[in-house]
């Protein structure tokens, strides 16, 4: 078994304070591995995306520890985490929340400016990522002339950008078919382990379960045990 | 993916951008402008308006600054003599000839030259009455005469013709003169046009009428006989007009010596701040840049809340609230200025079609250039409240 990439232990999160309080994740421990597909799974409510928030270091947690490569995080200020995500992470969320006045290429564009990559260097490898994600005929196209599917598959090809070890993903298949659902999660799932990325989806969709290369149940903030929960075919 | 020619090296960073390469910021902030034409439309006009007023309120004041001082700027005099108390050159009150005399023996003193200004009513063809500023010059002055006259015309020829008056011909229909030799009366006293200048503005309204001093003397209403309102000065080589204007002052009790450059700057002070006149055309300036603020910071604020999951995505990726602000600013800025050549182009064609009107702003380089720096400012502080939003995005709250 490899090293985590990112360990998380003893974690507890309360949003608010006072009589508004409420404690969202109860002493949970996680962590992510490269090579592998994890799936954050549970009822709506339940502490997932607080979860991945916390391990994609969006979120310092109000107790316990994360660790990225060894290493704490509990001490860098907002700025550090800032460039840590941008160095080590790529994020797909729910919503693409691509720029509309962007062409695909330009808006994955934007993930390498913010690393002050090279432009030319960073239009050539946008248009790699694209084609990687099946978009090589829509380059050029704004996101209003894309479907949902195409849409996400930018968000995703924006996410591989800067070169993450880590990919994280929150309900990438809510807004999709079940066909273009099930293509992005076996891109994430190649994505593991074709090319040894640390895959962290967050979930409730049934029908993606056989990919998992491991499932994290939560239910009112807590880990539950998952009945059969290493099933899937892990390398 | 087999046969994408993907692989591992699509992984590997590329190389980081040289200082000098544009950032994707301006891309960005130039799409985000343009993206909604009609708030782009409402930008562009709201700080084209503003511009324009602007232009318009200081080129008007520019205007102000040199007519006020006109008489003084052009006559060539050192020194002015005036009576005590003088408020600008078009209010004149009388001096004693006997000054004149006076001054001609105070060491330094070149040339003494007598100088009457007055008010004098101007019977048109259609018998309308116009006030005008008579101005009486000895024909052979060195100083004081009309300036900037037409088909290069001798001021002393003119004013030596008979019953001749010069008037300026931006005033030649307020005045309805149509040619030389027209006969009219000032102060039922014939007077002949003789000629005309080109340019010579009053900022009063009232137009400047050049004649002879002998002329002027007999239309005046004036008690005494033989009245002047100015002695012009020219201080002897070798002689510094702020000394002679000492010793003047010394020997003139009860009159005022001021150098030419300081009753020109009184003359523009007292209508600039003693009427409400400059303070009217810098409100006006000032409220035509409120109006443009308020205009800019709109439709940027709407824009950048259009833009708000869009930007919290880039602070969750990781990117620096500086690079937010770059697009903000650059968005205002890059609007700012376009708004402003649509605004300076109206006001430059505005300006030259009014070059002849009586009182016609004027524009100059250093005044546009000014006017684009306030207008360049006025977007960043309009941009403000849209940093303040941008401030504020948390990237973990969007993504519930
Ligand atoms: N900012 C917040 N303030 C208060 N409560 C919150 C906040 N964010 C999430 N919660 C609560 O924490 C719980 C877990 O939320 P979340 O992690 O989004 O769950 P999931 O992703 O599993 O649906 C929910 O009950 C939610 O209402
Ligand atoms: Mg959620």
């Amino acid at each position: 078994m490899t090293e985590p990439v990112i360990a998380a232990s003893g974690i507890t999160h309360t949003f608010g304070s006072g009589t508004t309080a409420f404690t969202a994740l109860h002493s949970v421990d996680a962590e992510i591995r490269r090579g592998e597909l994890l799936l954050l799974m549970g009822p709506s409510g339940s502490g997932k995306t607080t979860l991945l928030h916390i391990l994609g270091c969006l979120l310092h947690p109000t107790e316990g520890e994360v660790l990225l490569h060894g290493q704490s995080i509990e001490d860098l200020s907002e700025d550090e985490l800032g460039r840590l995500r941008l160095k080590h992470f790529g994020f797909v969320f729910q919503a693409y929340n691509l720029f509309p006045m962007l062409t695909a290429t330009e808006n994955v564009l934007v993930a390498f400016d913010l690393a002050r990559s090279d432009i030319e260097a960073g239009r050539a490898r946008a248009r790699e990522l694209l084609t990687l994600v099946g978009l090589e005929k829509r380059l050029d196209a704004y996101p209003g002339e894309l479907s949902s599917g195409q849409k996400q598959r930018v968000a995703i090809a924006r996410a591989l950008a800067a070169g993450p070890e880590i990919l994280m993903a929150d309900e990438p298949t809510a807004a999709l078919d079940s066909e273009n659902g099930l293509k992005a999660m076996e891109l994430f799932r190649m994505l593991a382990h074709e090319f040894g990325r640390a895959v962290a989806v967050v979930t409730h969709d049934p029908r993606i379960v056989h990919l998992a290369d491991r499932i994290v149940r939560l239910e009112d903030g807590r880990i539950v045990p998952p009945p059969g929960a290493t099933a899937g075919d892990k390398p | 993916m087999e046969g994408t020619g993907f692989g591992e090296a699509q992984f590997r960073r590329i190389p980081e951008a040289p200082p000098w390469q544009p950032r994707l910021t301006y891309l960005i902030a130039w799409r985000n402008l343009v993206h909604d034409r009609v708030r782009f439309a409402v930008t562009l006009t709201g700080i084209a308006f503003s511009t324009l007023l602007m232009g318009i309120q200081l080129g008007m004041l520019l205007n102000f600054l040199h007519t006020t001082s006109i008489l003084v700027d052009h006559a060539g005099a050192d020194l002015w003599i005036t009576a005590h108390g003088i408020r600008t050159v078009d209010l004149a009150t009388p001096l004693e000839e006997r000054r004149r005399f006076q001054a001609l023996k105070v060491d330094g003193v070149a040339t003494a030259e007598p100088y009457l200004l007055g008010f004098g009513f101007w019977k048109r063809t259609d018998g309308v009455r116009e006030t005008v500023i008579m101005i009486g010059i000895n024909p052979e002055a060195t100083m004081g005469k009309p300036w900037d006259l037409l088909s290069g015309a001798n001021p002393r020829d003119l004013l030596l013709s008979p019953d001749g008056v010069v008037v300026d011909r931006l005033y030649a229909e307020k005045l309805s003169v149509d040619s030389v030799g027209q006969l009219f009366e000032i102060n039922d006293h014939r007077v002949r046009v003789a000629g005309f200048t080109s340019g010579i503005r009053t900022f009063t309204q009232s137009p400047y009428v050049f004649t002879s001093l002998r002329h002027a003397r007999a239309m005046a209403f004036a008690q005494e006989a033989d009245p002047l309102t100015y002695i012009l000065v020219r201080v002897a080589d070798g002689y510094s007009p702020d000394t002679v204007a000492k010793e003047l002052s010394a020997h003139l009790p009860g009159a005022d010596v001021l150098t030419a450059e300081e009753f020109s700057q009184r003359s523009r002070n007292y209508w600039l701040f003693s009427t409400g006149a400059g303070i009217t055309v810098i409100s006006g300036a000032v409220l035509a840049l409120f109006v443009g603020v308020v205009i800019a910071a709109q439709t940027l604020y709407a824009s950048t809340m259009d833009r708000l999951p869009e930007y919290a995505t880039i602070r969750a990726m990781g990117g620096p609230r500086r690079y937010l602000y770059a697009i903000v600013i650059k968005q205002a800025l890059i609007g700012g200025f376009l708004g402003y050549l649509v605004g300076i182009s109206i006001t430059l064609v505005l300006v030259y079609l009014g070059r002849d009107s009586s009182a016609s702003p004027e524009m100059t380089w250093w005044l546009a250039l000014a006017i684009g720096i306030v207008i360049e400012l006025m977007c960043a502080a309009a941009s403000l409240v849209s940093l303040g939003k941008v401030t504020a995005i948390d990237p973990v709250k969007v993504f519930r």
